[in-house]
Protein backbone atom coordinates (compact mmCIF):
# COMPACT_ATOMS: atom_id res chain seq x y z
CA UNK A 1 0.00 0.00 0.00
CA UNK A 2 2.79 2.38 0.91
CA UNK A 3 4.30 1.79 -2.51
CA UNK A 4 1.16 2.74 -4.29
CA UNK A 5 0.60 5.92 -2.31
CA UNK A 6 4.20 6.90 -2.91
CA UNK A 7 3.84 6.42 -6.65
CA UNK A 8 0.59 8.32 -6.61
CA UNK A 9 2.19 11.09 -4.64
CA UNK A 10 5.04 11.29 -7.08
CA UNK A 11 2.67 11.26 -10.02
CA UNK A 12 0.64 14.12 -8.65
CA UNK A 13 3.66 16.33 -8.32
CA UNK A 14 4.27 19.33 -6.16
CA UNK A 15 1.94 21.73 -7.97
CA UNK A 16 -1.38 20.11 -7.05
CA UNK A 17 -3.14 21.34 -3.95
CA UNK A 18 -5.09 19.22 -1.49
CA UNK A 19 -4.23 16.80 1.29
CA UNK A 20 -2.18 13.73 0.35
CA UNK A 21 -4.75 11.19 1.48
CA UNK A 22 -7.67 12.43 -0.57
CA UNK A 23 -5.38 12.90 -3.56
CA UNK A 24 -4.23 9.33 -3.25
CA UNK A 25 -7.77 8.11 -2.91
CA UNK A 26 -9.02 9.94 -5.98
CA UNK A 27 -6.06 8.74 -8.04
CA UNK A 28 -6.60 5.21 -6.93
CA UNK A 29 -10.24 5.52 -7.80
CA UNK A 30 -9.24 6.91 -11.20
CA UNK A 31 -7.05 3.90 -11.88
CA UNK A 32 -9.89 1.56 -10.99
CA UNK A 33 -12.30 3.49 -13.21
CA UNK A 34 -9.82 3.00 -16.04
CA UNK A 35 -9.61 -0.75 -15.57
CA UNK A 36 -13.30 -1.20 -14.85
CA UNK A 37 -14.62 -1.14 -18.47
CA UNK A 38 -12.14 -3.83 -19.44
CA UNK A 39 -13.06 -6.07 -16.51
CA UNK A 40 -16.78 -5.50 -17.07
CA UNK A 41 -16.44 -6.32 -20.75
CA UNK A 42 -14.46 -9.48 -20.06
CA UNK A 43 -17.01 -10.60 -17.49
CA UNK A 44 -20.01 -9.87 -19.68
CA UNK A 45 -18.81 -11.23 -23.02
CA UNK A 46 -16.17 -13.78 -22.10
CA UNK A 47 -16.24 -15.17 -18.59
CA UNK A 48 -19.94 -15.22 -17.68
CA UNK A 49 -21.09 -16.70 -21.04
CA UNK A 50 -18.49 -19.45 -20.80
CA UNK A 51 -19.28 -20.27 -17.16
CA UNK A 52 -23.01 -20.11 -17.90
CA UNK A 53 -22.54 -22.57 -20.75
CA UNK A 54 -20.46 -24.90 -18.59
CA UNK A 55 -23.19 -24.63 -15.95
CA UNK A 56 -25.92 -25.71 -18.35
CA UNK A 57 -23.94 -28.87 -19.06
CA UNK A 58 -24.89 -30.00 -15.56
CA UNK A 59 -28.60 -29.17 -15.78
CA UNK A 60 -31.34 -31.27 -17.35
CA UNK A 61 -34.42 -30.08 -19.24
CA UNK A 62 -36.37 -29.46 -16.06
CA UNK A 63 -33.61 -27.50 -14.37
CA UNK A 64 -32.38 -30.22 -12.03
CA UNK A 65 -28.70 -30.86 -11.42
CA UNK A 66 -27.48 -33.89 -13.34
CA UNK A 67 -24.43 -35.61 -14.75
CA UNK A 68 -26.54 -37.30 -17.41
CA UNK A 69 -25.41 -34.88 -20.15
CA UNK A 70 -21.79 -35.81 -19.61
CA UNK A 71 -22.69 -39.50 -19.53
CA UNK A 72 -24.64 -39.05 -22.77
CA UNK A 73 -21.45 -37.88 -24.46
CA UNK A 74 -20.59 -41.57 -24.61
CA UNK A 75 -22.65 -42.16 -27.77
CA UNK A 76 -20.92 -43.46 -30.89
CA UNK A 77 -21.57 -40.24 -32.80
CA UNK A 78 -20.00 -37.99 -30.18
CA UNK A 79 -17.13 -40.33 -29.37
CA UNK A 80 -16.18 -40.75 -33.01
CA UNK A 81 -16.30 -36.96 -33.42
CA UNK A 82 -13.88 -36.51 -30.52
CA UNK A 83 -11.70 -39.28 -31.87
CA UNK A 84 -11.45 -37.75 -35.38
CA UNK A 85 -10.92 -34.27 -33.96
CA UNK A 86 -8.15 -35.42 -31.65
CA UNK A 87 -6.47 -37.41 -34.42
CA UNK A 88 -6.61 -34.57 -36.97
CA UNK A 89 -5.35 -32.06 -34.39
CA UNK A 90 -2.59 -34.38 -33.18
CA UNK A 91 -1.47 -35.30 -36.70
CA UNK A 92 -1.47 -31.71 -37.95
CA UNK A 93 0.33 -30.59 -34.77
CA UNK A 94 2.98 -33.33 -35.00
CA UNK A 95 3.67 -32.91 -38.72
CA UNK A 96 3.36 -29.14 -38.44
CA UNK A 97 5.90 -29.06 -35.62
CA UNK A 98 8.33 -31.43 -37.34
CA UNK A 99 8.19 -29.71 -40.73
CA UNK A 100 8.13 -26.25 -39.19
CA UNK A 101 11.20 -27.09 -37.13
CA UNK A 102 13.00 -28.43 -40.20
CA UNK A 103 12.21 -25.28 -42.17
CA UNK A 104 13.19 -22.98 -39.30
CA UNK A 105 16.48 -24.85 -38.81
CA UNK A 106 17.23 -24.79 -42.52
CA UNK A 107 16.49 -21.08 -42.78
CA UNK A 108 18.21 -19.95 -39.58
CA UNK A 109 21.16 -22.31 -39.16
CA UNK A 110 21.49 -23.75 -42.66
CA UNK A 111 23.64 -20.95 -44.10
CA UNK A 112 21.00 -19.81 -46.54
CA UNK A 113 21.08 -16.19 -47.75
CA UNK A 114 19.65 -13.73 -45.20
CA UNK A 115 17.00 -12.54 -47.63
CA UNK A 116 15.44 -16.02 -47.54
CA UNK A 117 15.13 -15.89 -43.80
CA UNK A 118 13.23 -12.61 -43.72
CA UNK A 119 11.03 -13.69 -46.62
CA UNK A 120 10.15 -16.94 -44.84
CA UNK A 121 9.35 -15.11 -41.60
CA UNK A 122 7.12 -12.57 -43.36
CA UNK A 123 5.37 -15.28 -45.34
CA UNK A 124 4.85 -17.29 -42.13
CA UNK A 125 3.15 -14.29 -40.55
CA UNK A 126 0.73 -14.14 -43.45
CA UNK A 127 0.16 -17.89 -43.91
CA UNK A 128 -0.46 -18.52 -40.20
CA UNK A 129 -3.30 -16.01 -40.48
CA UNK A 130 -4.56 -17.43 -43.76
CA UNK A 131 -7.07 -19.91 -42.41
CA UNK A 132 -10.78 -20.43 -42.48
CA UNK A 133 -12.86 -20.51 -45.64
CA UNK A 134 -10.34 -19.10 -48.15
CA UNK A 135 -7.85 -21.80 -47.19
CA UNK A 136 -10.42 -24.49 -47.92
CA UNK A 137 -11.20 -22.83 -51.28
CA UNK A 138 -7.51 -22.79 -52.16
CA UNK A 139 -7.09 -26.49 -51.43
CA UNK A 140 -10.24 -27.41 -53.35
CA UNK A 141 -8.87 -25.50 -56.33
CA UNK A 142 -5.56 -27.33 -55.92
CA UNK A 143 -6.28 -30.89 -54.81
CA UNK A 144 -10.05 -31.21 -55.16
CA UNK A 145 -11.50 -33.57 -57.74
CA UNK A 146 -11.23 -30.83 -60.38
CA UNK A 147 -8.29 -29.08 -58.74
CA UNK A 148 -5.44 -27.94 -60.90
CA UNK A 149 -2.80 -30.28 -59.46
CA UNK A 150 -5.20 -33.23 -59.56
CA UNK A 151 -6.02 -32.54 -63.21
CA UNK A 152 -2.38 -31.99 -64.25
CA UNK A 153 -1.29 -35.19 -62.52
CA UNK A 154 -4.06 -37.09 -64.30
CA UNK A 155 -3.77 -35.65 -67.81
CA UNK A 156 0.00 -35.11 -68.02
CA UNK A 157 1.38 -37.89 -65.83
CA UNK A 158 -1.54 -40.32 -66.07
CA UNK A 159 -1.72 -40.54 -62.30
CA UNK A 160 -5.14 -40.27 -60.71
CA UNK A 161 -4.64 -39.47 -57.03
CA UNK A 162 -8.33 -40.03 -56.30
CA UNK A 163 -8.21 -43.54 -57.81
CA UNK A 164 -5.21 -44.31 -55.65
CA UNK A 165 -7.19 -43.54 -52.52
CA UNK A 166 -6.58 -39.85 -51.86
CA UNK A 167 -9.55 -37.73 -50.90
CA UNK A 168 -9.38 -34.09 -49.89
CA UNK A 169 -12.57 -34.48 -47.88
CA UNK A 170 -11.02 -36.94 -45.47
CA UNK A 171 -8.72 -37.23 -42.51
CA UNK A 172 -5.63 -37.00 -44.76
CA UNK A 173 -7.00 -34.09 -46.76
CA UNK A 174 -8.01 -32.12 -43.69
CA UNK A 175 -4.62 -32.71 -42.04
CA UNK A 176 -2.81 -31.66 -45.22
CA UNK A 177 -4.90 -28.48 -45.33
CA UNK A 178 -4.40 -27.64 -41.64
CA UNK A 179 -0.64 -27.91 -42.15
CA UNK A 180 -0.88 -24.74 -44.22
CA UNK A 181 -1.37 -22.67 -41.07
CA UNK A 182 0.28 -25.04 -38.57
CA UNK A 183 3.74 -25.09 -40.18
CA UNK A 184 4.08 -21.28 -40.38
CA UNK A 185 2.86 -20.94 -36.79
CA UNK A 186 5.57 -23.39 -35.73
CA UNK A 187 8.21 -21.45 -37.68
CA UNK A 188 7.14 -18.19 -36.01
CA UNK A 189 7.16 -19.61 -32.48
CA UNK A 190 10.29 -21.75 -32.70
CA UNK A 191 12.51 -19.24 -34.54
CA UNK A 192 13.37 -17.22 -31.39
CA UNK A 193 14.23 -20.45 -29.57
CA UNK A 194 16.58 -21.51 -32.37
CA UNK A 195 18.13 -18.05 -32.31
CA UNK A 196 18.69 -18.66 -28.61
CA UNK A 197 20.98 -21.62 -29.34
CA UNK A 198 24.19 -19.68 -29.07
CA UNK A 199 26.92 -20.12 -31.62
CA UNK A 200 29.38 -20.46 -28.72
CA UNK A 201 27.67 -23.64 -27.60
CA UNK A 202 28.25 -25.49 -30.83
CA UNK A 203 31.78 -24.08 -31.03
CA UNK A 204 32.50 -25.22 -27.48
CA UNK A 205 31.08 -28.65 -28.26
CA UNK A 206 33.18 -28.85 -31.40
CA UNK A 207 36.33 -27.86 -29.52
CA UNK A 208 35.68 -30.65 -27.07
CA UNK A 209 35.44 -33.06 -29.98
CA UNK A 210 31.68 -33.53 -30.26
CA UNK A 211 30.19 -34.46 -33.60
CA UNK A 212 27.21 -32.56 -34.99
CA UNK A 213 24.96 -35.43 -34.03
CA UNK A 214 26.28 -35.37 -30.49
CA UNK A 215 25.75 -31.62 -30.31
CA UNK A 216 22.10 -31.94 -31.27
CA UNK A 217 21.55 -35.00 -29.10
CA UNK A 218 23.08 -33.59 -25.93
CA UNK A 219 22.74 -29.81 -26.26
CA UNK A 220 20.53 -28.56 -29.08
CA UNK A 221 17.57 -30.84 -28.66
CA UNK A 222 17.45 -30.80 -24.83
CA UNK A 223 17.41 -26.99 -24.92
CA UNK A 224 14.75 -26.81 -27.63
CA UNK A 225 12.68 -29.68 -26.26
CA UNK A 226 10.48 -27.77 -23.76
CA UNK A 227 9.74 -25.28 -26.52
CA UNK A 228 8.85 -28.08 -28.91
CA UNK A 229 6.50 -29.69 -26.44
CA UNK A 230 4.90 -26.35 -25.62
CA UNK A 231 4.42 -25.40 -29.24
CA UNK A 232 3.03 -28.84 -29.97
CA UNK A 233 0.24 -28.33 -27.47
CA UNK A 234 -0.45 -24.85 -28.83
CA UNK A 235 -0.71 -26.21 -32.38
CA UNK A 236 -3.00 -28.95 -31.12
CA UNK A 237 -5.37 -26.47 -29.48
CA UNK A 238 -5.20 -24.30 -32.58
CA UNK A 239 -6.41 -27.13 -34.81
CA UNK A 240 -8.89 -28.48 -32.30
CA UNK A 241 -10.96 -25.31 -32.13
CA UNK A 242 -10.85 -24.59 -35.89
CA UNK A 243 -14.08 -25.09 -37.77
CA UNK A 244 -14.44 -22.85 -40.82
CA UNK A 245 -11.81 -24.63 -42.93
CA UNK A 246 -13.24 -28.06 -42.16
CA UNK A 247 -16.80 -26.89 -42.69
CA UNK A 248 -16.06 -25.40 -46.12
CA UNK A 249 -13.96 -28.37 -47.10
CA UNK A 250 -16.11 -31.26 -46.01
CA UNK A 251 -19.52 -29.73 -45.27
CA UNK A 252 -20.83 -32.03 -42.59
CA UNK A 253 -19.41 -35.21 -44.10
CA UNK A 254 -16.45 -35.28 -41.74
CA UNK A 255 -17.79 -35.50 -38.24
CA UNK A 256 -15.36 -33.45 -36.12
CA UNK A 257 -16.38 -31.95 -32.76
CA UNK A 258 -16.67 -28.27 -33.77
CA UNK A 259 -18.82 -29.21 -36.78
CA UNK A 260 -21.02 -31.45 -34.66
CA UNK A 261 -21.40 -28.60 -32.16
CA UNK A 262 -22.17 -26.19 -35.00
CA UNK A 263 -24.93 -28.48 -36.27
CA UNK A 264 -26.19 -28.88 -32.71
CA UNK A 265 -26.42 -25.11 -32.16
CA UNK A 266 -28.16 -24.61 -35.52
CA UNK A 267 -30.68 -27.39 -35.28
CA UNK A 268 -30.29 -29.47 -32.13
CA UNK A 269 -29.20 -32.54 -34.13
CA UNK A 270 -28.44 -34.39 -30.91
CA UNK A 271 -32.01 -33.74 -29.69
CA UNK A 272 -30.81 -32.57 -26.30
CA UNK A 273 -29.81 -28.93 -25.58
CA UNK A 274 -27.85 -29.99 -22.50
CA UNK A 275 -25.71 -32.29 -24.62
CA UNK A 276 -24.52 -29.33 -26.68
CA UNK A 277 -23.25 -27.67 -23.52
CA UNK A 278 -21.58 -30.92 -22.45
CA UNK A 279 -19.90 -31.08 -25.87
CA UNK A 280 -18.65 -27.52 -25.35
CA UNK A 281 -17.36 -28.46 -21.91
CA UNK A 282 -15.44 -31.36 -23.43
CA UNK A 283 -13.87 -29.04 -26.01
CA UNK A 284 -12.88 -26.46 -23.39
CA UNK A 285 -11.37 -29.18 -21.21
CA UNK A 286 -9.17 -30.39 -24.07
CA UNK A 287 -8.02 -26.96 -25.32
CA UNK A 288 -7.48 -25.78 -21.72
CA UNK A 289 -5.31 -28.81 -20.98
CA UNK A 290 -3.27 -28.21 -24.12
CA UNK A 291 -2.82 -24.54 -23.21
CA UNK A 292 -1.85 -25.29 -19.61
CA UNK A 293 0.87 -27.62 -20.91
CA UNK A 294 2.00 -24.82 -23.23
CA UNK A 295 2.22 -22.23 -20.44
CA UNK A 296 3.92 -24.49 -17.90
CA UNK A 297 6.47 -25.70 -20.42
CA UNK A 298 7.05 -22.21 -21.75
CA UNK A 299 7.97 -20.87 -18.36
CA UNK A 300 10.55 -23.65 -18.03
CA UNK A 301 11.84 -23.06 -21.55
CA UNK A 302 12.40 -19.35 -21.09
CA UNK A 303 15.19 -19.99 -18.57
CA UNK A 304 17.57 -20.83 -21.39
CA UNK A 305 16.65 -18.09 -23.76
CA UNK A 306 17.77 -15.06 -21.83
CA UNK B 1 29.48 -28.23 -44.58
CA UNK B 2 28.51 -28.47 -48.25
CA UNK B 3 25.95 -31.19 -47.57
CA UNK B 4 24.42 -29.16 -44.75
CA UNK B 5 23.80 -26.31 -47.12
CA UNK B 6 22.37 -28.64 -49.74
CA UNK B 7 19.95 -30.09 -47.19
CA UNK B 8 18.86 -26.61 -46.20
CA UNK B 9 18.08 -25.81 -49.82
CA UNK B 10 16.13 -29.05 -50.22
CA UNK B 11 14.03 -28.41 -47.09
CA UNK B 12 13.43 -24.83 -48.14
CA UNK B 13 12.51 -25.88 -51.68
CA UNK B 14 10.01 -28.50 -50.54
CA UNK B 15 8.47 -26.04 -48.10
CA UNK B 16 8.23 -23.37 -50.77
CA UNK B 17 6.56 -25.86 -53.12
CA UNK B 18 3.95 -26.83 -50.53
CA UNK B 19 3.16 -23.20 -49.75
CA UNK B 20 3.31 -21.67 -53.21
CA UNK B 21 1.66 -24.43 -55.22
CA UNK B 22 -1.84 -23.99 -53.72
CA UNK B 23 -1.60 -20.22 -54.24
CA UNK B 24 -0.51 -20.64 -57.83
CA UNK B 25 -3.09 -23.35 -58.53
CA UNK B 26 -5.85 -21.27 -56.93
CA UNK B 27 -4.85 -18.26 -58.95
CA UNK B 28 -4.78 -20.16 -62.26
CA UNK B 29 -8.03 -21.93 -61.35
CA UNK B 30 -9.70 -18.60 -60.61
CA UNK B 31 -8.88 -17.41 -64.14
CA UNK B 32 -10.43 -20.35 -65.97
CA UNK B 33 -14.03 -19.24 -65.73
CA UNK B 34 -14.22 -18.68 -69.48
CA UNK B 35 -13.47 -21.93 -71.26
CA UNK B 36 -10.05 -22.16 -72.91
CA UNK B 37 -9.03 -18.66 -71.92
CA UNK B 38 -7.36 -17.07 -68.93
CA UNK B 39 -9.51 -14.14 -67.82
CA UNK B 40 -10.40 -12.20 -64.72
CA UNK B 41 -14.10 -13.01 -65.20
CA UNK B 42 -14.42 -14.68 -61.80
CA UNK B 43 -13.07 -11.55 -60.11
CA UNK B 44 -15.42 -9.34 -62.13
CA UNK B 45 -18.29 -11.61 -61.18
CA UNK B 46 -17.33 -11.35 -57.50
CA UNK B 47 -16.77 -7.61 -57.46
CA UNK B 48 -19.98 -6.85 -59.32
CA UNK B 49 -22.03 -9.00 -56.98
CA UNK B 50 -24.18 -6.78 -54.77
CA UNK B 51 -23.90 -9.23 -51.91
CA UNK B 52 -20.11 -9.01 -52.07
CA UNK B 53 -20.27 -5.27 -51.67
CA UNK B 54 -22.88 -5.28 -48.92
CA UNK B 55 -21.37 -8.12 -46.87
CA UNK B 56 -17.86 -6.74 -47.21
CA UNK B 57 -19.06 -3.32 -46.07
CA UNK B 58 -20.89 -4.93 -43.18
CA UNK B 59 -17.80 -6.85 -42.02
CA UNK B 60 -15.65 -3.77 -42.50
CA UNK B 61 -18.00 -1.78 -40.27
CA UNK B 62 -17.93 -4.57 -37.67
CA UNK B 63 -14.13 -4.47 -37.78
CA UNK B 64 -14.05 -0.69 -37.34
CA UNK B 65 -16.41 -0.78 -34.36
CA UNK B 66 -14.57 -3.77 -32.86
CA UNK B 67 -11.31 -1.84 -33.15
CA UNK B 68 -12.80 1.28 -31.53
CA UNK B 69 -14.35 -0.66 -28.65
CA UNK B 70 -11.19 -2.70 -28.21
CA UNK B 71 -8.96 0.38 -28.06
CA UNK B 72 -11.32 2.21 -25.70
CA UNK B 73 -11.42 -0.63 -23.18
CA UNK B 74 -7.84 -1.91 -23.50
CA UNK B 75 -5.78 1.32 -23.56
CA UNK B 76 -6.96 2.71 -20.18
CA UNK B 77 -6.81 -0.74 -18.56
CA UNK B 78 -3.29 -1.52 -19.80
CA UNK B 79 -2.16 2.04 -18.93
CA UNK B 80 -3.38 1.97 -15.34
CA UNK B 81 -2.17 -1.56 -14.77
CA UNK B 82 1.28 -0.44 -15.86
CA UNK B 83 1.14 2.79 -13.89
CA UNK B 84 -0.52 1.91 -10.63
CA UNK B 85 -2.09 -1.55 -10.45
CA UNK B 86 0.90 -3.74 -11.20
CA UNK B 87 -0.49 -6.58 -9.13
CA UNK B 88 -3.42 -6.85 -11.56
CA UNK B 89 -1.07 -7.82 -14.38
CA UNK B 90 -1.42 -11.62 -13.97
CA UNK B 91 -5.21 -11.21 -13.98
CA UNK B 92 -5.01 -9.23 -17.24
CA UNK B 93 -2.71 -11.82 -18.77
CA UNK B 94 -5.09 -14.58 -17.79
CA UNK B 95 -8.17 -12.81 -19.13
CA UNK B 96 -6.50 -12.03 -22.44
CA UNK B 97 -5.37 -15.63 -22.75
CA UNK B 98 -8.89 -16.99 -22.33
CA UNK B 99 -10.07 -16.31 -25.92
CA UNK B 100 -7.30 -18.63 -27.08
CA UNK B 101 -8.49 -21.39 -24.73
CA UNK B 102 -12.20 -20.98 -25.41
CA UNK B 103 -12.74 -21.69 -29.13
CA UNK B 104 -14.87 -19.11 -31.01
CA UNK B 105 -17.71 -21.57 -31.54
CA UNK B 106 -18.04 -22.03 -27.78
CA UNK B 107 -17.86 -18.30 -27.17
CA UNK B 108 -20.76 -17.63 -29.53
CA UNK B 109 -22.68 -20.60 -28.12
CA UNK B 110 -22.34 -18.99 -24.69
CA UNK B 111 -23.44 -15.64 -26.11
CA UNK B 112 -26.51 -17.19 -27.71
CA UNK B 113 -27.47 -18.94 -24.49
CA UNK B 114 -26.83 -15.92 -22.27
CA UNK B 115 -28.29 -13.16 -24.43
CA UNK B 116 -31.22 -14.95 -26.07
CA UNK B 117 -34.71 -13.53 -26.23
CA UNK B 118 -35.81 -14.90 -22.86
CA UNK B 119 -32.80 -13.69 -20.87
CA UNK B 120 -32.31 -10.59 -18.72
CA UNK B 121 -30.35 -8.84 -21.48
CA UNK B 122 -32.06 -10.05 -24.69
CA UNK B 123 -29.54 -8.70 -27.21
CA UNK B 124 -30.58 -11.16 -29.92
CA UNK B 125 -34.10 -9.70 -29.99
CA UNK B 126 -33.22 -6.80 -32.25
CA UNK B 127 -30.97 -6.39 -35.26
CA UNK B 128 -29.03 -3.69 -33.50
CA UNK B 129 -28.60 -5.87 -30.42
CA UNK B 130 -27.35 -8.77 -32.51
CA UNK B 131 -24.93 -6.53 -34.38
CA UNK B 132 -23.68 -5.25 -31.05
CA UNK B 133 -23.29 -8.80 -29.75
CA UNK B 134 -21.40 -9.85 -32.89
CA UNK B 135 -19.10 -6.84 -32.63
CA UNK B 136 -18.43 -7.54 -28.95
CA UNK B 137 -17.71 -11.15 -29.90
CA UNK B 138 -15.11 -9.87 -32.37
CA UNK B 139 -13.61 -7.61 -29.71
CA UNK B 140 -13.27 -10.71 -27.52
CA UNK B 141 -11.63 -12.78 -30.28
CA UNK B 142 -9.14 -9.97 -30.92
CA UNK B 143 -8.52 -9.23 -27.22
CA UNK B 144 -5.31 -11.30 -26.88
CA UNK B 145 -3.73 -9.56 -29.88
CA UNK B 146 -5.00 -6.09 -29.05
CA UNK B 147 -3.85 -6.30 -25.44
CA UNK B 148 -0.43 -7.64 -26.31
CA UNK B 149 0.12 -5.03 -29.00
CA UNK B 150 -0.86 -2.15 -26.70
CA UNK B 151 1.03 -3.52 -23.70
CA UNK B 152 4.16 -3.88 -25.83
CA UNK B 153 3.67 -0.29 -26.99
CA UNK B 154 3.39 0.91 -23.38
CA UNK B 155 6.54 -0.96 -22.45
CA UNK B 156 8.58 1.02 -24.96
CA UNK B 157 7.56 4.42 -23.57
CA UNK B 158 8.18 5.75 -20.10
CA UNK B 159 4.63 5.80 -18.81
CA UNK B 160 5.58 7.01 -15.33
CA UNK B 161 7.61 10.05 -16.41
CA UNK B 162 5.16 11.05 -19.13
CA UNK B 163 2.31 10.90 -16.63
CA UNK B 164 4.23 12.89 -14.03
CA UNK B 165 5.19 15.52 -16.56
CA UNK B 166 1.65 15.86 -17.89
CA UNK B 167 0.19 15.96 -14.38
CA UNK B 168 2.58 18.67 -13.25
CA UNK B 169 1.46 20.68 -16.25
CA UNK B 170 -2.11 20.33 -15.06
CA UNK B 171 -3.59 17.49 -17.16
CA UNK B 172 -6.23 15.15 -15.84
CA UNK B 173 -6.08 11.38 -16.46
CA UNK B 174 -8.40 11.40 -19.49
CA UNK B 175 -6.44 14.16 -21.15
CA UNK B 176 -3.16 12.38 -20.37
CA UNK B 177 -4.42 9.21 -22.03
CA UNK B 178 -5.88 10.95 -25.05
CA UNK B 179 -3.15 13.50 -25.71
CA UNK B 180 0.02 12.04 -24.23
CA UNK B 181 -0.17 8.26 -23.97
CA UNK B 182 -2.27 7.48 -27.03
CA UNK B 183 -0.14 9.42 -29.57
CA UNK B 184 2.96 7.72 -28.15
CA UNK B 185 1.58 4.21 -28.61
CA UNK B 186 -0.29 4.98 -31.82
CA UNK B 187 1.86 2.61 -33.88
CA UNK B 188 1.19 -0.24 -31.46
CA UNK B 189 -2.53 0.54 -31.48
CA UNK B 190 -2.50 0.46 -35.28
CA UNK B 191 -0.89 -2.95 -35.41
CA UNK B 192 -3.51 -4.22 -32.96
CA UNK B 193 -6.14 -2.66 -35.22
CA UNK B 194 -4.87 -4.42 -38.34
CA UNK B 195 -4.73 -7.75 -36.54
CA UNK B 196 -8.34 -7.21 -35.47
CA UNK B 197 -9.23 -6.39 -39.06
CA UNK B 198 -7.55 -9.58 -40.31
CA UNK B 199 -9.51 -11.64 -37.77
CA UNK B 200 -12.89 -10.02 -38.36
CA UNK B 201 -13.01 -9.66 -42.12
CA UNK B 202 -13.33 -13.35 -43.03
CA UNK B 203 -14.80 -14.62 -39.77
CA UNK B 204 -17.51 -17.21 -40.32
CA UNK B 205 -18.71 -19.02 -37.19
CA UNK B 206 -19.89 -16.09 -35.06
CA UNK B 207 -21.66 -14.33 -37.91
CA UNK B 208 -23.22 -17.55 -39.18
CA UNK B 209 -24.61 -18.63 -35.82
CA UNK B 210 -25.92 -15.13 -35.11
CA UNK B 211 -27.43 -15.01 -38.62
CA UNK B 212 -25.75 -11.78 -39.66
CA UNK B 213 -24.87 -11.00 -43.31
CA UNK B 214 -21.08 -10.92 -42.85
CA UNK B 215 -18.43 -11.46 -45.51
CA UNK B 216 -17.50 -14.87 -44.10
CA UNK B 217 -21.07 -16.11 -44.42
CA UNK B 218 -21.20 -14.82 -48.00
CA UNK B 219 -17.95 -16.64 -48.80
CA UNK B 220 -19.33 -19.87 -47.38
CA UNK B 221 -22.44 -19.45 -49.50
CA UNK B 222 -20.39 -18.86 -52.65
CA UNK B 223 -18.15 -21.79 -51.79
CA UNK B 224 -21.12 -24.12 -51.64
CA UNK B 225 -22.73 -22.92 -54.87
CA UNK B 226 -20.12 -21.71 -57.34
CA UNK B 227 -17.06 -23.17 -59.02
CA UNK B 228 -14.62 -20.39 -59.89
CA UNK B 229 -15.65 -17.51 -57.64
CA UNK B 230 -14.44 -19.23 -54.43
CA UNK B 231 -10.88 -19.37 -55.72
CA UNK B 232 -11.10 -15.70 -56.70
CA UNK B 233 -12.31 -15.00 -53.14
CA UNK B 234 -9.42 -17.04 -51.75
CA UNK B 235 -6.92 -14.95 -53.71
CA UNK B 236 -8.63 -11.71 -52.62
CA UNK B 237 -8.54 -12.86 -48.98
CA UNK B 238 -4.91 -13.83 -49.26
CA UNK B 239 -4.11 -10.40 -50.66
CA UNK B 240 -6.05 -8.76 -47.80
CA UNK B 241 -4.23 -10.84 -45.17
CA UNK B 242 -0.91 -10.07 -46.84
CA UNK B 243 -1.81 -6.38 -46.87
CA UNK B 244 -2.76 -6.32 -43.18
CA UNK B 245 0.36 -8.23 -42.13
CA UNK B 246 2.53 -6.09 -44.42
CA UNK B 247 1.22 -2.92 -42.80
CA UNK B 248 1.92 -4.37 -39.34
CA UNK B 249 5.51 -5.21 -40.30
CA UNK B 250 5.95 -1.77 -41.79
CA UNK B 251 4.59 -0.18 -38.60
CA UNK B 252 6.93 -2.34 -36.56
CA UNK B 253 9.83 -0.70 -38.30
CA UNK B 254 8.67 2.74 -37.16
CA UNK B 255 7.89 1.70 -33.60
CA UNK B 256 10.33 2.74 -30.87
CA UNK B 257 12.36 -0.29 -29.83
CA UNK B 258 13.82 0.58 -26.44
CA UNK B 259 12.39 1.96 -23.24
CA UNK B 260 14.39 4.91 -22.03
CA UNK B 261 13.75 3.84 -18.47
CA UNK B 262 11.87 0.96 -16.99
Amino acid sequence: MADVSLAADKATGPGTPGPVVSRWRSQHLGAWLGVLPFIAFALLFLIIPTLFLIGTAFVDRDGNLTLQNLIDLGTDQVMSAFSISIRVSAASALFGAAIGLAIALAVIRGRLPNAIRSTVMTFSGVASNFAGLPLAFAFIATLGRLGLVTVILRTVFGFDIYKSGFNLLSFTGLTLTYLYFQIPLMVLIIAPAIDGLKREWSEAAQTLGASRLQFWLHIGFPVLWPNLLGTLSLLFANAFGAIATAYALTGSSLNIVPILLYAQIRGDVLHNPGLGAALALGMIAITALANVIYIVVRVRAERWLK
Amino acid sequence: MKSRRLWSWIVFGLGAAYFLLPLLATFVFSMQMRRGQLTFDAYLSVFSDNRFQSTFTYSLLCAVFAIVIGVVIVVPAAYFVRLRLQWLRPVMEFITLLPLIVPPIILVFGHIRLFNSSSILPLTNSTFGTDLLLTCGYVTLALPYMYRAIDTGLRTIDVQTLTEAATSLGSGPIRIMAQVIFPNIFVAVLSGAFLTFAIVIGEFVLASLLNRPAFGVYMQNIGANRAYEPSALAIISFALTWGAMGVIQLLDRFAPKQARRD
